[in-house]
């Protein structure tokens, strides 16, 4: 494959609750390469988008705590000061955020809004400014570029919201785009039309991007390589096709056995047992998922599990899933 | 005989303007739009947001005024007085609602919350209350201990089950429900799908399941009605509407569905670019000259479509 772009090691999010950290996100090691888009997968308390954000270290440090390292053009981006990542956020890496409403500021119109990137990282004038704001609300689609310029977000529908904030994201020709569920706010037609866009704007663009969502169709859709989380653990790492044709770890198999799709009509659904632990009372030991498949013998289970390569390209976590049955005894009481 | 009947309901808001406030025009939330639903039948309503198709389900549980059209439950009319409290139509559809987290009350314990629609509507020693919440838990796979937490103390799953043993307390008819499991994780969702099938055996509901996601509803209902301008642009059996889709507005929502093969990427991307200039072109084939979708028109007797004859 070609160049990375950048390397995740090691990484731990840990947020403060009662003078104790807890880890949302566990030592979690991934590279994302150029122009390529990883999606990471999971459900809500998976630690995926906080492993988002502590890319460009977005949480607030009174309670946060990123460890491990995160390697982007050799500079380490978990230390660097605030000045210096001041930089890379926005200019080197764009966001685009689930909630369009919330994300882009009601008080200033959306051309300004694009623009402000600008401001800060490069030397353009106004009026080169204003030209290349129109240039990208030309390239996310957007109808009238020059009426939109000078409107406010409350004036747009949600669809066009999410094309301007993805025009803002990509103002500085970024090398890579974080996106935190861009489309989870949108109807699916208009989810199909921001992915198609996405899609393009990659194609033209040669940006990679970290896609953090939980619906597999739009994994299906959009991603190159997939990284399957539970609870704050990578615990499968692999091609978009091999997740879906040849998915390893119990986790991705039962996932994707409990989605209602049109090609899966069986009478009932699969169901997971139990529930996502939460941070404060999560196994920190062993296999994190073995306590939802309970018919599965301890000694199935390594007791310090690692990503490991099980064929080339793809990784996953923990032994278990080389006997694992999906719908072995039902009836074995939850361990959770 | 159908168990509800809806006949050319409407709803209309007014737009408010002016200095004074005056009534200056309306917007039409759901126009004249009918249907049945059968006992024991899931009628799947789907559109995206602004189509009207929670209106419709508010408008049904008399949550909203209607402004014209009228209501049969049981073959009784009861568009007059489907907002009167203890009335035999208020016990005998409930609902679910999306959000679970607003939809419970957070100071009342669940007891309270489940018991809440016994309490409206028959008169019960508090043991007998705690039995048939007890049982009401049991229904939806929640331990009997449940009954003196508080909403709080669950998971997303377990709420929208404690809000679905609420709905069916009263051994309700037909069920309202207003988009239950958008909000839940995927192997939450799936569960709490399974039990309301299950519920639906057990106690001959009917639903009315209201979505945006076509995944989901082709899960669960056996009917779809497919809502677009406040109007219905499709309606059918679930096998009509997916293989033999006929309004291009149908055709262009399937066609957004995410396709969990990876393969069929680009050829879904140019299905969905050619339905994009299909639409635009023919426009005028599918909607009238102010923009709605025309009157439905019977194909054969499981599915019609708004196309002029």
């Amino acid at each position: 494959m070609s160049e990375k772009l950048l390397e995740i090691r090691n990484m731990r999010t840990s947020f403060r609750a009662g003078g104790q950290y807890f880890a949302a996100v566990d030592n979690v090691s991934v590279d994302i390469y150029k122009n390529e888009t990883l999606a990471v997968v999971g459900e809500s308390g998976s630690g995926k988008s906080s492993m988002a954000l502590s890319v460009t270290r977005l949480h607030n440090p009174a309670y946060t705590r990123v460890e491990g390292s995160i390697l982007y053009q050799g500079k380490n981006l978990t230390s660097l000061p605030e000045a210096e990542l001041n930089k890379v956020r926005g200019g080197h890496i764009g966001m685009i955020f689930q909630d369009p409403q919330s994300a882009l500021n009601p008080l200033v119109k959306v051309g300004l809004q694009i623009e402000e990137s600008l401001v800060y990282h490069t030397d353009m004038s106004r009026a080169e400014r204003r030209n290349h704001a129109l240039d990208l609300l030309r390239g996310v689609g957007m109808p009238r570029p020059e009426l939109t310029y000078g409107q406010f977000p409350h004036e747009l529908s949600g669809g066009m919201r999410q094309r301007a904030m993805i025009a803002s994201a990509l103002s500085c020709s970024p090398a890579l785009v974080i996106a935190d569920e861009p489309t989870t706010a949108l109807d699916v037609t208009i989810q199909a039309q921001i992915l198609d866009l996405m899609r393009s704007l990659q194609a033209a663009t040669q940006t990679s991007i970290l896609l953090i969502t939980h619906d597999l169709g739009v994994v299906a859709e959009m991603a190159d390589r997939v990284a399957v989380m539970y609870a704050g653990q990578l615990v499968e790492l692999a091609s978009c096709s091999e997740i879906f044709n040849n998915p390893l770890h119990p986790y991705t198999r039962s996932l994707l056995s409990s989605i209602p799709s049109l090609e899966n009509s069986s009478e009932r659904l699969h169901v997971i047992r139990g529930i996502v632990p939460s941070l404060k009372d999560l196994p920190r030991t062993g296999c994190r998922f073995s306590r939802r498949i309970p018919w599965m013998p301890p000694d199935s289970h390594q007791d310090e599990p690692e990503l490991r390569e099980a064929a080339p390209g793809h990784y996953v976590m923990c032994s278990c899933y080389e006997t694992f049955e999906l719908f072995q005894e039902m009836n074995t009481p939850c361990r959770c | 005989m159908p168990l509800l009947e809806v006949k050319n309901l409407q709803v209309h808001f007014p737009i408010r303007g002016g200095i004074l406030g005056r009534t200056v025009g309306h917007t039409k939330a759901v126009d004249g739009i009918s249907f049945q639903i059968e006992p024991g039948q899931t009628v799947g309503l789907v559109g995206e947001s602004g189509s009207g198709k929670s209106t419709t389900g508010k408008a049904i549980l008399g949550l909203v005024r209607l402004c014209g059209g009228r209501i049969l439950f049981d073959g009784e009319d009861i568009t007059g007085y489907i907002g009167r409290n203890r009335s035999p139509y208020r016990r005998g559809v409930q609902m679910i609602f999306q959000d679970v987290y607003s939809s419970l009350n957070p100071r009342k314990r669940v007891l309270d919350v489940i018991a809440e629609p016994i309490r409206n509507f028959e008169r019960m020693t508090k043991a007998e209350e705690l039995r048939r919440v007890h049982e009401l838990l049991e229904v939806v796979g929640l331990s009997a201990d449940s009954a003196l937490k508080y909403p709080h103390e669950f998971s997303g799953g377990q709420r929208q089950r404690i809000g679905v043993a609420r709905a069916i307390a009263l051994r309700p008819k037909l069920i309202v429900a207003d988009e239950p499991v958008s909000a839940l994780d995927l192997s939450v969702q799936a569960q709490v799908l399974n039990y309301m099938k299950d519920i639906q055996r057990e106690l001959g509901l009917a639903y009315l399941f209201i979505s945006h996601d076509l995944g989901v509803v082709r899960h669960m209902c056996e009917r779809l009605l497919i809502m677009h301008r406040a109007r219905f642009v499709e309606t059918g059996t679930r096998e009509e509407i997916y293989n033999n889709p006929m309004h291009i507005y149908t055709r262009r929502l399937i066609a957004a569905i995410p396709d969990m093969n990876p393969a069929a990427r680009e050829a879904n991307e140019a299905r969905r670019k050619s339905l994009e200039r299909e639409y635009n072109d023919q426009f005028s084939k599918f909607y009238d000259a102010d923009g709605s979708v025309y009157d439905l028109a019977r194909i054969n007797d499981d599915h019609s479509v708004a196309i002029p004859g």
